[in-house]
């Protein structure tokens, strides 16, 4: 096991992703963050409220489960039992940009499944993608726009992010 | 509502015969899996993939309105192909047993049997014999284990939690499936329940059963939490299982004046159709504490529950 990321190099990325997502936003255009559950989910809550602070308005977040969507359901090699748990958009979608934002990008499988789940929601403005680690090595043509730490990690590894809320504290490991 | 359940629960169930069967996990699997549904009604498209591809036969032997075209649109919204089969419209009605008829709609591909039929069993019946994965969607006398997990679904959306309520079965419980099912529904998740009705109607093996039975509705109706009022099914009945539908209503019908002695908050509930002025009093039926519609709403997230963990289990299987 080893830390890529601790505590204050988390608080760090989190400002950066806040910073270029600011920079790229204009004034008169309504912005939501969306996250991927479970952990995208608490990373959404936490860039809205530093989004909301940084550009002087409410901008709210929701989170998206992506079950439904997943293009391995049908597939027996999959092990894990899928938990299908609700989806929380507690605002209209339509002309907005969303900011989805995800803990891991790694396949990009999750992001293809939640951008299928948003478009029947609704139609908006944009989509982009925030990603607090980018571990490379993608099956779809997927990127994201937003960063906050990019490294290269093989397939026999996986790179787990706790945060406070759920876990004990805010780190990013390989293992 | 969702608690932390252990990484290892698997749902391994690829029939829904009936709740009899299941533990509790599995049935707070289904109602926090109904959950995660809820939402796909309430967007613009109100459709999701899992079941793309996949066919549902409702093969319906009995008359249904509510069941019917709430599984069908249960599978539409989970992306199935839908195949309508009636009794009235289909080739049972020359004389094709149960089993040819299922054999032929799987040869055509059918994943998810839906089955409703007379006999008590018929749905077992199917499992054994066909590949496809079978729900029930009632089954003589015994068991309607969806009605009964919308329910139990409804009184954890109102109260949190079944644990430690009263609850109260009243009517024909002898004749009724969602009896049948809700028993074993409520009691798992850990209510208390009571049946109440006449004699006549009470099947022959209540004891056996972890209940309490009462033949009298003004003993028991001021301690309910809840009041599950059946309905008087007289397609089923022998004769004269009362002396008189009035007296029926007069001693185990839900109406204002009894209503006055029932807790404030209680829970009124029925599984459709009612019988107006009989078991229920419309003023009761239509008042603040039924939630007979929020039932019809709620049968759509847990039917598509339903079918999605079955199908996920016949998945696995492969």
């Amino acid at each position: 096991m080893k830390v890529i990321l601790d505590a204050k190099q988390i608080e760090a990325a989190l400002s950066d992703l806040t910073d270029s997502i600011a920079q790229q936003v204009s004034a008169n255009v309504d912005i939501a963050v969306i996250g991927i559950r479970s952990r995208g989910e608490i990373l959404a809550k936490r860039l809205s409220q530093r989004l909301s602070d940084k550009l002087g308005k409410t901008v709210p977040y929701g989170t998206l489960d992506i079950t439904l969507y997943r293009d391995d359901l049908n597939d027996p090699q999959s092990d894990a039992q899928p938990t299908v748990r609700s989806t929380e958009l507690p605002f209209d979608i339509n002309e907005k940009i969303i900011i989805l934002v995800d803990d891991v990008l790694y396949t990009g499988r999750s992001t293809r499944a939640a951008m299928d789940a948003l478009v029947d929601f609704g139609r908006p403005k944009a989509i982009r993608l925030a990603v607090l680690v980018d571990r490379g090595r993608r099956e779809l043509p997927i990127q994201a726009d937003y960063i906050g730490c990019k490294v290269d990690i093989g397939p026999g590894q996986s790179v787990e992010v706790n945060l406070v809320d759920t876990d004990d504290k805010d780190q990013v490991i390989v293992k | 509502m969702a608690k932390k359940r252990d990484k290892k629960f698997r749902w391994q169930r690829k029939h829904l015969l009936g709740l009899r069967e299941l533990d509790r996990e599995e049935i707070e699997f289904i109602l926090d899996t109904a959950k995660g549904f809820e939402q796909i009604g309430a967007r613009s498209i109100k459709k999701a993939p899992p079941l793309r591809g996949k066919v549902v036969a409702n093969m319906f032997f009995e008359d249904s309105t509510r069941t019917r075209n709430s599984f069908a649109l249960a599978a539409g919204r989970l992306s199935a192909d839908v195949i309508e089969f009636t009794k009235k419209s289909s080739s049972v009605s020359k004389g094709e047993t149960l089993l040819d008829t299922a054999r032929n709609l799987e040869a055509m591909g059918v994943d998810i049997v839906v089955v409703r039929h007379g006999a008590g069993g018929a749905p077992k019946f199917l499992s054994r014999n066909i590949n496809a994965c079978v729900v029930n969607a009632g089954d003589g006398f015994n068991e309607h284990p969806t009605q009964a997990l919308l329910d139990v679904y409804t009184i954890r959306q109102m109260r949190g939690s079944l644990d430690g309520l009263k609850i109260g079965i009243v009517g024909d419980i002898a004749h009724s499936r969602v009896a049948g099912s809700g028993i074993w529904a409520m009691t798992k998740l850990g209510a208390e329940v009571t049946l109440i009705g006449p004699p006549t109607l009470m099947p022959a093996q209540a004891h056996r059963l972890p209940v309490k039975i009462s033949y009298n509705l003004d003993d028991v109706i001021e301690q309910l939490d809840v009041i599950n009022m059946l309905r008087i099914q007289f397609e089923r009945m022998g004769k004269n299982p009362f002396p008189s539908v009035r007296e029926y209503s007069h001693f185990f019908g839900l109406t204002v004046e009894r209503m006055k002695s029932a807790k404030p908050d209680i829970i009124v509930m029925h599984p459709g159709p009612i019988n107006r002025g009989l078991e229920l009093e419309s003023e009761v039926a239509d008042g603040p504490n039924s939630v007979i519609l929020q039932q019809v709403a709620n049968g759509l997230p847990v039917r598509m529950a339903v079918l999605f963990l079955v199908n996920q289990a016949a998945v696995l299987e492969h």
